[in-house]
């Protein structure tokens, strides 16, 4: 147990905290830039801005979950971390599951945060912004597996980077779908179907993350 | 204090479609060090991550039996570059809590303060030091220990391998450094080259012959 809590500590100082590499600031300030810039290039239509700024809310949050892509796995499979890991019997699927955690503490909650300030920018209501809260906390935990996943995956191919980006896109769609679907009338059962995917994403997370760092071991 | 060692039998490496090595067996009791000689690419450092469990030996056949904890140590130090030394180093204490580390006689107790990517290539090979012996492991495993190292660094390294044994403990060393090694079995792996009946290309028992220049066939480009 305490293997984890520090490995769990180290993530967090790595992820959330970031050292010279950016921390959790960068994603919310590009989340808070995009909110910004939409009414600026939409224009001053109040009603309009309301009804599809949960989407762009969505969209943003979606590609800020990206940024931090290429230090999720890189750097440590470059360091050796993993294969001392496993001199030590620390399992693969463990210290993949202490990462998505700690990679969804460092864009998680502070995305919510920023969600505040980010629909008045568009003009949300009270109501919108509750669905929009609730859709983040069932959609951005698995944000965070699919992005772990993919950064496993991608980790020492050549422009991995970049690649990872572009895998993430098509396999968050579901989690877009229902996510900002919940927001239109009547659609409130999507917020359910987001967790069922994030649940989804949380469980295969640490088998094929592991899978995929064990073969990158040759 | 353990009894076993290093037992590994019959095992097979394949790299790609290279075939490095074949039907090797060896043994190392507690004491003993195995000195691993061989030119580039004849898979020493293959064969050490075999035995730390880090590659799957190539079917048909391949058992490796540890008794007690080992350590492995490669080029890098594995320690957050970003930190300073202490740092770095603490987070394999709080997850290891087995040695000490003697910072002094590693000669890195100037440099806690350090963040490990200002260290110079010496530096970062006495901080991989630290934090094998920090892991307190029975057994270890060394690629190239030496490399980088000034010649103090190389007594030290010797006389740390030495204690290891002392204290019953196999060692296993990659090194194209000569290193002294009491006692030492030395296994030179190009006597494990396969043979050439059979597997791979152009492989016989000289390593110096290359294997001939296979001609390009019709319709595949140079890649």
């Amino acid at each position: 147990m305490s293997t984890f809590l520090t490995l769990l500590r180290r993530d967090c100082a790595q992820l959330l905290l970031g050292g010279r590499r950016g921390g959790a600031l960068l994603p919310v300030l590009f989340f808070l830039a995009v909110a910004m810039l939409y009414p600026f290039a939409v224009g001053p239509d109040a009603p309009l801005l309301a009804r599809t700024g949960g989407g762009v809310i969505w969209v943003a949050a979606l590609l800020a979950a990206i940024l931090p892509l290429d230090r999720l796995i890189e750097p440590d499979l470059e360091l050796g971390l993993f294969d001392q890991f496993a001199l030590r019997g620390i399992s693969e699927e463990g210290v993949v599951a202490v990462r998505v955690l700690a990679h969804w503490l460092s864009f998680g909650p502070p995305l919510m945060l920023a969600a505040l300030p980010a629909s008045a920018l568009v003009g949300i209501d009270g109501a919108q912004l509750r669905l929009i809260e609730w859709g983040l906390l069932a959609g951005t935990p698995g944000l965070a597996a699919l992005g772990v996943l993919v950064a496993a995956i991608t980790a020492g191919l050549r422009g991995g980077a970049a690649l990872g980006g572009l895998l993430v896109i098509p396999l968050a769609v579901p989690l877009l779908v229902f996510g900002a679907g919940s927001l239109s009338a009547g659609g409130e059962a999507g917020l359910a179907l987001t967790g069922a995917v994030s649940l989804v994403l949380l469980a295969i997370t640490p088998f094929a993350g592991a899978a995929a760092i064990k073969s990158s071991r040759g | 204090m353990q009894a076993g060692g290093l037992t590994a039998t019959e095992l097979f490496c394949r790299r790609g479609d290279r075939f490095l090595f074949g039907s090797l067996s060896l043994r190392a009791a507690p004491g003993d060090a195995l000195h691993l000689v061989g030119p580039n690419g004849t898979g020493k450092t293959s064969l050490l991550r075999l035995l730390a469990g880090l590659l799957l030996p190539t079917p048909p056949s391949g058992a490796i039996e540890w008794q007690g904890t080992c350590g492995y140590l490669d080029g890098r130090p594995t320690l957050d570059e970003h930190l300073p030394l202490s740092e770095a180093l603490a987070f394999w204490t709080r997850l290891d809590r087995a040695a000490e580390v003697p910072l002094e006689r590693l000669g890195l107790a100037a440099l806690t303060d350090i963040p490990v990517r200002y260290l110079s290539t010496g530096q970062r090979k006495r901080a991989g030091l630290a934090r094998l012996i920090g892991q307190g492991a029975d057994h270890w495993l060394l690629d190239e220990p030496l490399n980088g190292l000034d010649r103090e660094g190389a007594a030290l390294v010797e006389a740390l391998i030495a204690e290891k044994r002392a204290a019953g403990g196999a060692v296993v060393v990659a090194s194209h450094q000569p290193l002294a090694l009491p006692s030492a079995q030395v296994l030179d792996l190009r006597k494990f080259l396969p043979s050439p009946a059979g597997r791979g290309r152009g492989w016989g028992n000289d390593v110096s012959a290359e294997p001939p220049p296979q001609p390009l066939p019709a319709g595949e480009g140079l890649s």
